[in-house]
């Protein structure tokens, strides 16, 4: 009888790590993503700072890490949207909870300077890619900042 | 005679064609994830329209042709690569 008890116990015990493990599991679950968006050609430089500097801050408010960004500047576009021929592009790369995803795309969607975004998941493979991307950008700008010094 | 024979057959090479074997090229050069972001690149499996270049033609395989499908219809959704035109660039 003693036996059976102390059992029981053990198995609440477990139940209830297993069910914190999940909560936790749930809290803490980040997933690597990548978006680019075009923002308007109408902006000022300020305005476009501005709008970034938006959207970073979301990253930031929901717990989030920006991992790598990337400003592709005034691009031409294949084909009009919004009847603008050219936009600002501009890549984030982060890591946040896939929570998060559904409030960021309908801030983009909300925002009127906004022609287009894109929001991919990065798995295995798309993340070694982005990683790859990302060290070959920072070592060009590395080296550019090196140019401009022994220029000056 | 002999010499009319030789003759002959320098003015009609044999014409043996070999034929290249296609090759899936990024099973080939080992690329596991195909940029959505690099239009250049993408551009190589787009015809003058734009369309996307049958595997027949290219030889990818079955499983990259998934993946570049994916890839260049996100291009086309950012406006990299054009969903239509008369001539690509």
């Amino acid at each position: 009888m003693q036996k059976s008890f102390e059992n029981e116990k053990t198995i609440f015990t477990f139940a209830a790590q297993n069910f914190f493990n999940i909560n936790n599991k749930k809290r803490f679950n980040m997933n690597n993503y990548e978006t680019v968006f075009i923002a308007s050609p109408v902006l000022s430089d300020v305005q476009i700072k501005e709008t970034v500097q938006k959207f970073k801050q979301l990253i930031a408010d929901a717990q989030g890490t920006l991992v790598h960004e990337e400003n592709w500047g005034l691009r031409k576009l294949a084909y009009p949207i919004k009847n603008r021929a050219t936009g600002f592009y501009y890549l984030f790369q982060y890591k946040v909870n896939p929570e998060f995803i559904q409030k960021y795309e309908r801030a983009f969607k909300h925002d009127e300077q906004i022609l287009r975004f894109l929001t991919v998941r990065l798995e295995k493979y798309s993340l070694q890619y982005a990683e790859k991307r990302a060290n070959l950008k920072k070592e060009a700008n590395s080296t550019e900042a090196e140019k401009t010094e022994t220029v000056n | 005679m002999s010499t009319n024979q030789s003759e002959i057959r320098y003015l009609t090479p044999p014409t043996v064609e070999v034929k290249k074997k296609k090759y899936c090229r990024f099973k080939k050069n080992k690329i596991r994830y195909i940029d959505y972001k690099d239009p250049e690149f993408l551009k190589k499996f787009l015809n003058e329209q734009g369309k996307i270049l049958p595997r027949r033609i290219t030889g990818t395989s079955l499983k990259y042709q998934r993946k570049l499908s994916v890839a260049v219809k996100r291009s086309r959704h950012l406006a990299l690569l054009p969903y239509v035109t008369d001539l690509m660039s």
